[in-house]
């Protein structure tokens, strides 16, 4: 019981990382119906930024967090003012292969000005740990999981309760009708890459913390777990994500705990091809028809 | 064979006054003509992992095999490196095999892994281009898929397997320990070996294999495999793999209170691995190496000086490993007194070499013959090292 306890709590801290990466990409999916494969390497860059924000300028943990989600809202909407606006009439695929191209072009920019080895996060919050009975929590796993609450409990607040965020729905309803209402489609969509970016920067810089180590391929394989997590809840749907990202972080965990390790990514994607087949709208997805 | 190397050296003498003379008054700067490189020039291949998941061993055995370049230039040879980064990738490395056996070489020293070093001895062999490798360690290596040595390609480590049984005697003899559990990674030839020859030979001493368990490269999270390892019995962790990994594994370990004695390979050797698991965390740390700064030689003193007077910092096993290599196959070139390929091959063959590493000469499989030394780590640093040679057959 202590041993699934404490894996439970292994789970849960991995599971906040995949939740908030897999936001980004159910929002921006849910808006323009674009599966944005770069969204893995924004947050490898905040990890990045919160790297250098910490080592350069000697930052405590809570001002890198701020700074490396304002950095990677701003490198969110570039990328899409740059990449994907332009495409946006353009077939799916076209938008799609772009995304994968942004994702190659990060990945081999940070390796040429970063160096491609791995780089040590360095420790900026005290790590120390907490017995309940027998299980053991660190500080580090209260505080992803703490700021993962935070921040989902902030953006379901600010799209229901907010004019941006009805915005947001308007769009991702029907952006022709909502540009008829008087709604700024471009400034929406903008806005909805923003938010998905900070949140992925968010858990870069929280990774960052939790395992001390990050190299600029670490987005790839967290970016597919956390696609998987969102496809999983149904994609384009917010509470979706978050309970697919903290079921993906479980599984893994219970996988690996109590079978072997080698099988957690099968395991994964396993459940991934059973939803598929039985519920290909997702968990909490309804089966609607596609306007043509 | 002498009057040839004579031959070779006074034509070598010939050629530089040469090339001094047409240099003028600017011949200070250049003594050994690197403007003049034509055909005498020889150029010797340095295939590295450069950049990449083990860009640390590729980059500290650049260094190494730069540095005895470079010294071997400043006593009056004319020796031109030529660079070649695989990105840590074997199937780059095999791309860069069949572009370096195109550009003339006289040898080659690299890569640093076992992975992309087996992918390409085929083709370098093919094409008799002498492959010196500083750190390929994995069993049988050096040997072709029929189990006949690679006429061309040589080694000056040991084998995975004496590396691994080296520990388990280690483990067995001197920290006495009796039940084991072995985390390893899955996605490396060179962890599998270890993994492979560790249990063979702890099993022989009388001890228990607990659990053995795996990781892939390039994983941040452990915390459940160990969780799952934490109430089993058993009093030592074994961990053959790299240090990327390994250094993550060791700090989450102790951070959840796994404080039994960890050991490992030469995988771990690497400053990284401070960073990674961090200095506190390093202590009851065992692992394999061949080379150690405690306790060094005088050849290995002067080594360390000029490794740390060119690059300003301390050198790692790989980079005296690469160093040794270049050395060997330096000599082995002058020895021979030309750059034909079988001159230098059989030059390599026969050769006693005294290295900083050690001396050595290669068995019938190219190997070496020496003994692995142990290292204990004492917050992050190397406190001692024991010569271990275990009883294999």
């Amino acid at each position: 019981m202590t041993q699934f306890l404490q894996q439970m709590i292994n789970g849960l801290s991995l599971g906040s990382i995949y939740a908030l990466v897999a936001l980004g990409y159910t929002m921006v999916y849910g808006i323009i119906k674009l599966i944005n494969f770069a969204h893995g390497d924004i947050y490898m860059l905040g990890a990045y930024i919160g790297f250098i924000v910490t080592t350069k300028l000697g930052l405590g943990f809570f001002p890198a967090l701020v700074i490396s989600m304002a950095g990677c809202a701003l490198i969110g909407v570039t990328i899409e003012r740059i990449a994907y606006k332009p495409l946006r009439n353009a077939t799916r695929i076209t938008a799609l292969i772009t995304a994968i191209g942004v994702s190659y072009f990060l990945e081999a920019g940070t390796q040429r000005v970063m160096g491609a080895g791995v780089q040590t996060f360095p420790n900026v919050l005290a790590n120390e740990t907490i017995m309940f009975g027998d299980v053991r929590i660190s500080t580090q796993q209260i505080v992803i999981f703490s700021v993962t609450i935070v921040l989902m409990v902030a953006l379901t607040f600010l799209v229901n309760k907010t004019k941006v965020g009805r915005a947001m729905r308007a769009v991702s309803v029907d952006p022709d009708a909502a540009r008829l209402m008087g709604v700024n489609v471009d400034a929406t969509i903008s806005f909805t890459f923003a938010i998905g970016s900070a949140l992925a920067g968010a858990a870069g810089v929280l990774v960052g913390l939790y395992y001390n180590s990050i190299n600029p391929l670490m987005g790839m394989l967290p970016g597919i777990k956390a696609f998987i997590a969102a496809v999983f809840g149904g994609i384009g749907i917010i509470p979706g994500a978050m309970l697919g990202g903290f079921f993906i972080g479980v599984v893994e965990t219970l996988v690996a705990g109590y079978w072997s390790s080698l099988w957690k990514d099968a395991v994964v994607y396993l459940i991934l091809i059973v939803i598929l087949i039985v519920k290909p709208a997702g968990l909490l997805g309804k089966n609607v028809k596609e306007k043509v | 064979m002498k009057t040839m190397k004579k031959a070779f050296m006074s034509a070598l003498a010939i050629m530089m006054a040469a090339s001094l003379a047409a240099c003028g008054d600017s011949s200070s700067d250049t003594p050994s003509g690197s403007d003049n490189s034509g055909s005498n020039t020889v150029k010797i291949g340095l295939h590295f992992e450069l950049t990449g998941e083990v860009a640390d061993y590729g980059n500290a055995e650049l260094k190494g095999a730069k540095l005895a370049i470079k010294q071997a230039n400043e006593a009056g040879g004319n020796y031109e490196e030529v660079i070649y980064d695989n990105k840590s990738d074997t199937t780059e490395a095999v791309t860069l095999a069949a572009q370096l056996a195109n550009d003339g070489v006289a040898g080659v020293v690299g890569p640093a892994t076992s992975g992309s070093s087996a992918a390409t001895y085929q083709i370098k062999n093919d094409a008799k281009v002498t492959v010196i490798s500083p750190s390929a360690t994995q069993i049988g290596v050096t040997l072709d898929p029929s189990g006949n040595v690679y006429n061309y390609v040589f080694r000056i480590c040991f084998e995975d397997s004496y590396q691994g049984a080296a520990m388990a005697q280690y483990a067995v003899d001197t920290l006495a320990k009796g039940k084991v559990i072995i985390y390893a990674d899955n996605s490396s030839d060179y962890a599998k070996g270890l993994t492979e020859a560790f249990t063979e030979q702890f099993k022989k001493l009388g001890g228990t294999i607990v659990a053995t368990d795996y990781y892939s490269k390039g994983d941040t999270d452990f915390n459940s495999v160990l969780t799952k390892f934490k109430d089993m019995d058993y009093d030592v962790l074994y961990i053959p793999g790299y240090y990327n990994e390994a250094g993550l594994i060791i700090k989450q370990a102790r951070e959840m209170g796994i404080d039994c004695e960890i050991i490992g390979s030469d995988g771990f050797d690497s400053e990284s691995l401070i960073d990674l698991a961090g200095a506190s965390n390093l202590n009851k740390v065992y692992y394999t190496t061949a080379y150690t700064t405690v306790g060094a030689s005088d050849a290995l003193q002067a080594f360390i000086d000029a490794y740390k007077a060119e690059y300003n910092e301390e050198p790692s096993m790989f980079s005296a490993l690469a160093y040794d290599s270049t050395n060997l196959l330096i000599q082995a070139i002058e020895k021979a007194g030309s750059t034909d390929s079988d001159a230098v091959r059989s030059a390599v063959e026969n050769i006693e070499f005294d290295g900083v590493t050690g001396s050595f000469s290669f068995d019938e499989t190219h190997t070496p013959i020496k003994s692995v030394l142990v290292v204990t780590l004492v917050d992050g640093v190397q406190g001692d090292a024991v010569a271990v040679s275990p009883d294999v057959d």
